[in-house]
């Protein structure tokens, strides 16, 4: 009887751990593959197979690329907005919780229910569109990081963290006469580094994938972000799958790279930062999720 | 303005100036809020005011304002047009079969890991695992087509080997809506699950211990502690999930669709999108928009009401 459960036991634990390793390969083939891709000559890439390595290591559509004007600038815009965007909503959201945070404040509740039929209650899609365009903010850059720039959610976690610090700091700072600015930037931000920091990294993930503001917004090429060169390429791409004989680089590419090819390496430079920051930052994002789960 | 005045006369006097002392003195507290309320303001309340374009005949040189009233004429279109009510359908199937699907996948992702010794191992794996939420769908879109891809796509390979022919499976309207599926799930297992490990990791190890003083074995354990342990925090995430039963994954499918599959994965968002920002009709893409948004606030509202009640602590 002893024997048997332990056996049982064990062939569970032989299968569970075979199970998760099968999981994580799921996980991460897609992105081997786009790897392998990128370095693939056209050739290699259009037959069918297990791509696990190329034939041989190829850097064409990376050469072609960073040739591709279009393609540098889109970076740029890409780090800009990020880094620009990323700023504003680390400002507005301790601009916003501190005060929030504060439960002598006369008509808090007033405030934090302005805040929050914000999240639950929107405009929609085309009135966001419409506004954009009448404040002709359409090609425009700034449409890129304003209307995003304040996010509730964000606010709600940090004025939950900002009300779990001790008051007694900051009430004997008060009777020294210091005011409120001075308080939140020489008491306040210094202890709430860890929740800073998880708010930038949701937004620098935030605005480092967001697409969808850029589709609408920007029409012109040279303020376009990486996301939507990719997204392009998805669309070109789409045409030639439905002429299953032409899978061609239709003008994109040069003769001997597929639109493939250079979309695969396309993939590769905008996840590459998420990808090499990843390993380091990732425990702060999950204290994200936990100090969010806080109920303030 | 005036019914603060009222107020002001009514409250005892001392009580009144005490608290207009106090305003005074934290003035500078309602100044740092101001710019964060104003971009507010602007971004988010100004859309909820021309929301009203639902009910007109919007043209942009008339403006929202002077556009002719239209006597809910959209809304009349909204339940005749056949290719809303198509998308509307399309989005409760999708969504419902991702709650059915995609849902407990977390949560038996979570059981199971934990069941696992190596706390090397544990950490790795679910590092690898939520690695593709980070990730846009526009960036995944560009993998799932490689991965399904006639050409070029290790199912078609496979397919191939067995003697068949390569399928376009994203062109295909019977495997379309089973990729959204698996998809969403391998996208976002390995984050849902984070939430049912933090629970597991704080139930009390006595209760462990009490179930194998009395001879449970791992699956009784895990069925009759692990389980029930986390049960509630399953049932608050069903609860939220159904409140966004008609978010069926408007990135997803955006990035993912193309003609020949509209007919079964047209949702309401992009129905929304297309009607809206290709074809222009703002007003009317603006009441479907708005139909969309009322029906899923009392959703969200609900979730909210009733968790509140069952758990004496709601989402806010």
């Amino acid at each position: 009887m002893e024997v048997k459960t332990r056996k049982k036991i064990s062939l569970f634990n032989i299968l569970n751990i075979t199970g998760f390793v099968l999981f994580s390969i799921l996980v991460i083939y897609p992105f081997w593959q786009t790897i392998v891709l990128s370095f693939s000559d056209a050739e290699s890439a259009s037959s069918l197979g297990v791509n696990l390595w190329p034939d041989q290591w190829i850097t064409d559509a990376y050469k072609f690329m960073f040739s591709n004007d279009n393609i540098g600038i889109a970076y740029l815009n890409t780090i800009i907005r990020t880094v620009a965007g990323t700023f504003l909503i680390v400002s507005f959201t301790i601009l916003a919780a501190y005060p929030l945070s504060k439960k002598e404040l006369p008509y808090r509740n007033v405030f934090t229910i302005f805040f929050l039929i914000a999240m639950f209650f929107s405009g929609g899609m085309i009135p966001d569109y419409l506004l954009i365009k009448n404040l002709g903010l359409i090609d425009n850059s700034l449409s890129l990081i304003l209307p995003s720039a304040v996010n509730v959610f964000f606010i709600i976690i940090m004025r939950n963290y900002f009300m779990t610090i001790d008051k007694g700091l900051e009430e004997s700072a008060l009777i020294d006469g210091a005011n409120y600015f001075t308080i939140l930037t020489k008491i306040i931000i210094p202890v709430s580094k860890p929740v800073i920091a998880t708010v930038a990294l949701w937004a620098a993930v935030y605005h480092w994938n967001e697409w969808f503001h850029a589709l609408v917004y920007i029409q012109d090429d040279s303020k376009t972000v990486l996301q939507i060169v990719v997204r392009d390429m998805l669309t070109a791409m789409d045409l030639s799958n439905n002429q299953n004989a032409q899978v061609g680089g239709g003008g994109m590419a040069s003769s001997e790279l597929l639109l493939s090819n250079v979309r695969a390496a396309t993939v590769m430079i905008s996840i590459g930062p998420i990808v090499l920051i990843y390993p380091f930052v990732q425990k702060y994002f999950i204290k994200g999720i936990m100090i969010g789960s806080l109920k303030g | 303005m005036q019914t603060t005045l009222e107020r002001i006369k009514t409250k005892p006097q001392r009580q009144v100036s005490e608290k207009w002392v106090r305003m005074k003195k934290m003035k500078s507290l309602y100044f740092m809020m101001l710019i964060p309320m104003v971009m507010l303001f602007i971004f988010n309340y100004i859309p909820m005011y021309g929301v009203i374009i639902a009910f007109k005949n919007f043209s942009p040189g008339l403006g929202i304002m002077d556009s002719p009233w239209n006597n809910f004429e959209h809304f009349k279109r909204l339940f005749s047009d056949f290719l809303f009510l198509r998308a509307f359908q399309n989005t409760v199937f999708i969504s419902l079969l991702k709650i059915i699907i995609v849902f407990p996948a977390p949560i038996i992702f979570a059981i199971l890991l934990n069941e696992i010794k190596s706390e090397k191992f544990k950490k790795v794996s679910q590092s690898i695992s939520y690695l593709p939420h980070f990730m846009s769908w526009v960036i995944l879109s560009a993998m799932v087509i490689e991965v399904f891809s006639p050409q070029r796509g290790i199912i078609n390979y496979v397919i191939t080997i067995f003697g068949g022919d390569p399928i376009n499976f994203l062109s295909d309207k019977t495997s379309f809506i089973p990729i959204l599926i698996l998809t969403d799930m391998w996208k976002e297992l390995g984050w849902g699950a984070i939430i049912y490990l933090a629970t597991i990791a704080s139930i009390d190890p006595g209760l462990y211990e009490a179930a194998e003083m009395d001879g449970a074995g791992r699956f009784h354990k895990m069925i009759h502690v692990t389980l029930p342990s986390i049960m509630p925090m399953v049932i608050i995430m069903f609860i939220l999930r159904l409140g966004s039963v008609l978010n069926a994954g408007f990135d997803q499918i955006l990035n993912l669709y193309n003609p020949l599959v509209y007919e079964v994965a047209d949702i309401i968002d992009t129905y929304v999108y297309r009607s809206g920002l290709e074809q222009f009709q703002f007003d009317y893409a603006t009441a479907v928009g708005l139909f969309k948004n009322v029906v899923g606030i009392v959703l969200i509202l609900s979730a909210n009401a009733i968790i509140r009640r069952k758990s004496e602590h709601g989402i806010w």
